[in-house]
């Protein structure tokens, strides 16, 4: 072989991955540590055996190296005859299921520690969604209960190349998930639609939300910080903008921000109960449809179709306002169309329905009113 | 081909291949089917990395470039499916349709009807699978794991035709299997023991057996999936009584077999070529027998490490974990076996070498990482991330891919009685060979880091291992035009071969002459001696 021509390959091989190495964070190279014992002690597995392997291969690869360097023709090496060695099959059969036991004890004890779930201080269900994520805190008392909608904050002119990137490029939300230092907290993971995956490395938290079941993990954070993850399972379109970012803090500011939620859930139901002018409806109505609707509707309602159908001059947008007002509550079965009804509230709900009747040509001139969706959503 | 038409003319004692396009429709002469497969598989080995390049360009750098996710999920599935099924499964079967009957002695494949049948359903299955790209509502877009309820309630109007091609492409394997198990097993010169045949054949034969059993299961997924889409069932839908997570349960069932489908001829080329230029008998050949029958066995034992987030109970996700791990042994023994057979060899270095070899560094490596995500804790951190797109294409495409490469080297101066160029075989594998680790490499450590796949847009901290994996991307795919041009060039003429090729092949294939003549062990070889080196 030509060995000059190898090396010379070689060297550029090295010289093209160096440079890149250089470049990049450091930090972009390798599993997070984490910020919990779990994380710490899935980094120490992987660590462990990401060495056994190199050794392994280094081993292996080196005496493949020595033997294409010295047995080879150009140098006259003949052949040796031989063609089996029961005592050597058996070495190294015996050898490789040591090293697996070794490997397996860690991982059961680790895993054994994340199974064991128990009793947690705080239970928040996770929900995926077509693509935003939603938070429930759970409370026995339903008054006090705080649920919200997360959902991707970076603006479409960043993706599309408008304008530059900031530093937390598709991994900013306008609702953090927020949850105290040093408790218990258990995740209860579900999904309304399709598959979703709730991954936050720093946790080593990775659960699929899978429709109809609910699936538990847990995580007791240690150090505060704002902690970013993203859906990990394949879910439709946006399924690479669907973010999730956790910020854990000092018990006594995490009381302040529950309190804050608890009283903005107050406010809205003092919202609700008020009489809305169209011109309000219509301005909350913008605001609804941009966060919740336009990526699939688009802004312009004229949608994606055949996935996403044209809300201009639709059959629902300006057919009978009861019809319109069930699909955006209820969501079309085996569509991509989502239960707003549990997503929004009375007065947002309210607000985009009205905003889609009178938007972009649309001319019904009529409005419906918080409240009587409130009481059609049975008065929760 | 004409030129192997007119040339293999005259070696025919009996009667010659038609003329003309009707030749290759109507053909049973397992050398032409070998060959159909072969081109076909190379086409689409095209079109699955034309989809690849455009993902690819689209991950060069952050945000949205060239194409919108909608469609950049339709060809991460259709990238997937057609290289599955359309690229490295139809290039063993060619391999085995030209190898099987030369190196047991046959003079064809057993069922000759029939094999023509399953060549020819492929291209069907093919264009009606691609043909969904121009339907309304795209292409499959969920994955080529078309995992439900996504691919189900959510899937775009196309799924159905997606489905029946799946049909058509898993009646195709079974016909294409059994042809190769009846062929094995009653073909074989008299004489020649089942411990006698080269390492190529067992690896088939053992293939073959995992086809049988797991194509239809694949057919009843992807039926069931056509069940609860038009008519009302609901297997994957909890809101009817069914459970999504079974439809993974299933799918793996099937999948986990598929990628050893994958790998094990490709072991079994590695088998054949090692020997020759290591001019040495390949070490441990009954241990390398029995190790390929553990793989296939543990193959069908291990699936749910690919559901390890699914939340499977702790028991589950122990035995699962612990059953993975046990695939190391034997797959260690294979690469000690190859080692075992270079060490003290007299090695020289032509392209099929450079390629077997590349095969088991770059294989282990794959291996390797395999390994790691057999531990189910720290597969939390792994799963569905590009650490995985790492591992797989690790073993895929310099694993099975670089193994077909070799064996079209090693074996087309027999099919075509001219050697190729070997300074461009040279330089195609050092293309290849550093555009794949350009390629790839670096996804071990975005993945790592936490990029999860099948994305088409990224976190900025990710963006210069993506543009370094694009520009190998880009090398290893143009790599392969010249690939085809040397092929071509082969065709057309050169140096003339012997009937040995190479000074130290051994085999009953070398004992008939160069170019392969259209029929072969018409009469059964009485010498057995050359048999497996």
């Amino acid at each position: 072989m030509d060995r000059a021509k190898q090396s010379k390959w070689l060297v550029a091989l090295s010289l093209l991955m160096s440079t890149s190495l250089v470049s990049a964070d450091w930090s972009a190279l390798n599993m997070r540590q984490g910020v919990t014992e779990i994380s710490r002690q899935v980094y120490d597995l992987h660590m462990m055996v990401l060495w056994v392997c190199v050794v392994i291969g280094i081993i292996v690869f080196s005496i493949m190296i020595y033997s294409m360097l010295v047995h080879r023709k150009s140098l006259g090496a003949v052949p040796a005859t031989f063609h089996h060695s029961t005592t050597v099959e058996i070495i190294w059969t015996v050898l490789p299921i040591v090293i697996l036991i070794a490997m397996a004890i860690p991982a059961t004890t680790t895993l054994s520690a994340m199974y064991d779930a128990g009793e947690a201080d705080i239970d928040i269900e996770v929900r995926g969604l077509q693509w935003k994520w939603q938070y429930t805190y759970l409370n026995d008392d339903p008054a006090k209960e705080v649920k919200f909608i997360s959902s991707l904050l970076t603006p479409k002119d960043e993706i599309y190349n408008r304008a530059p990137k900031r530093e937390h490029y598709l991994l900013d939300v306008d609702n953090e998930l927020v949850i105290p230092i040093n408790k218990k907290i258990r995740f209860l993971i579900t999904s309304s639609d399709v598959i979703h995956s709730w991954w936050m490395p720093d946790f080593a938290v990775k659960k699929d939300a899978i429709p109809g079941f609910i699936h538990e993990s847990w995580a007791i954070v240690e150090t505060p910080g704002t902690y970013r993850g993203k859906c990990a399972e394949l879910c439709g379109k946006d399924h690479g903008f669907m973010p999730i970012v956790v910020r854990a803090v000092e018990q006594a500011e995490y009381d302040d921000w529950l309190v804050a939620k608890q009283q903005a859930a107050a406010d809205v139901f003092a919202i609700v109960g008020k009489e809305w002018s169209h011109e309000e409806l219509m301005v909350e109505g913008e605001k609804v449809y941009t966060q919740a609707c336009a990526v699939c509707h688009q802004s312009n309602g004229q949608g994606l179709p055949p996935a996403f159908p044209t809300l201009v001059g639709g059959a629902i947008t300006i057919g009978p306002m009861e019809g319109h007002i069930d699909i955006v509550v209820n969501g079309k079965a085996g569509t991509a169309m989502q239960a707003f009804g549990a997503q929004l509230n009375a007065a947002q709900l309210a607000a985009v329905i009205t905003y889609e009747r009178n938007a972009w040509g649309n001319d019904k001139g009529d409005s419906v009113q918080p409240k009587e969706i409130h009481a059609m959503l049975g008065g929760q | 081909m004409s030129a192997v038409i007119e040339e293999n003319h005259h070696d025919d004692h009996h009667h010659g291949p038609a003329k003309g396009i009707m030749r290759w429709v109507y053909t049973t002469n397992h050398k032409d089917i070998g060959t159909l497969y072969l081109w076909l598989s190379f086409a689409m080995f095209l079109l699955g990395g034309a989809f690849a390049l455009v993902i690819r360009a689209e991950l060069f750098q952050p945000g949205l470039q060239i194409v919108e996710p909608e469609f950049f999920n339709q060809l991460i599935t259709l990238h997937g499916l057609i290289m599955v099924f359309g690229a490295v499964m139809p290039a063993f079967v060619g391999l085995a349709n030209w190898l099987v009957p030369m190196m047991i002695g046959a003079p064809d494949m057993a069922l000759p009807r029939m094999n023509n049948y399953s060549f020819w359903i492929l291209p069907f299955a093919f264009a009606m699978l691609s043909s969904t790209l121009f339907m309304e509502g795209g292409a499959p877009n969920f994955g080529w794991t078309f995992y439900a309820p996504l691919s189900t309630d959510f899937g775009p109007p196309s799924t159905t035709y997606f489905i029946f091609a799946v049909h058509l492409m898993g009646i195709s394997s079974i016909m294409g299997s059994i042809n190769i198990i009846v062929t094995i097993l009653n073909l074989r010169a008299p004489g020649m023991t089942l411990m006698q045949m080269p390492l190529f054949v067992w690896t088939w034969l053992i293939t073959a057996y995992l086809l049988i059993a797991v194509m239809p299961v694949l057919a009843g997924v992807v039926t069931m999936m056509l069940m609860d889409i038009h008519f009302g069932t609901a297997f994957f839908n909890a809101g009817g009584g069914g459970d999504p997570v079974l439809f993974q349960h299933i799918f793996w069932f099937f999948g986990h077999p598929e990628v050893y489908i994958m790998i094990l001829p490709a072991f079994g080329v590695v088998s054949a070529i090692i020997p020759t230029f290591a001019r040495k008998r390949l070490f441990g050949y009954s241990s390398m027998v029995y190790a390929t029958a553990s793989i296939a066995f543990l193959s069908f034992i291990v699936w749910a490490h690919h559901m390890f987030t699914v939340n499977m109970p702790l028991a589950g996700m122990l035995y699962f974990m612990y059953a993975t791990m046990l695939i190391a042994i034997p797959t260690g023994v294979k690469v000690f076996n190859w080692v075992a057979t270079m060490w003290q060899g007299s090695m020289t270095f032509e392209t099929p070498m450079l390629f077997a070899i590349a095969f088991v560094v770059l294989f282990t490596i794959g291996g390797l990482s395999g390994l790691m995500l057999a531990i189910a804790p720290a597969d939390f951190q792994y799963h569905d991330t590009y650490f995985v797109v790492a591992h797989f294409h690790y073993v895929l495409v310099p694993g099975s891919v670089f193994s077909i490469m070799a064996a079209v080297y090693y074996w087309l101066p027999k099919w075509t009685g001219n050697m190729y160029d070997e300074t461009l075989g040279k330089t195609h594998f050092w293309l290849s060979f550093v555009g794949i680790n350009i390629l790839f490499f670096p996804q071990h450590f975005v993945g790592l880091a936490g990029m999860p796949r099948r994305i088409p847009d990224y976190a900025l901290q990710f963006a210069d291992y993506n543009m370094v994996s694009t520009v190998g991307a880009f090398l290893f795919g143009f790599s392969q035009i010249f690939f085809l041009f040397i092929v071509i060039k082969t065709i057309r003429g050169g140096k003339k071969a012997t009937s040995r090729v190479w000074e130290g092949a051994h085999g009953l294939e070398w004992t008939i002459p160069s170019p392969a003549p259209y029929h072969t062990f018409t009469t059964p070889p009485k010498d057995l001696t050359e048999a497996h080196g």
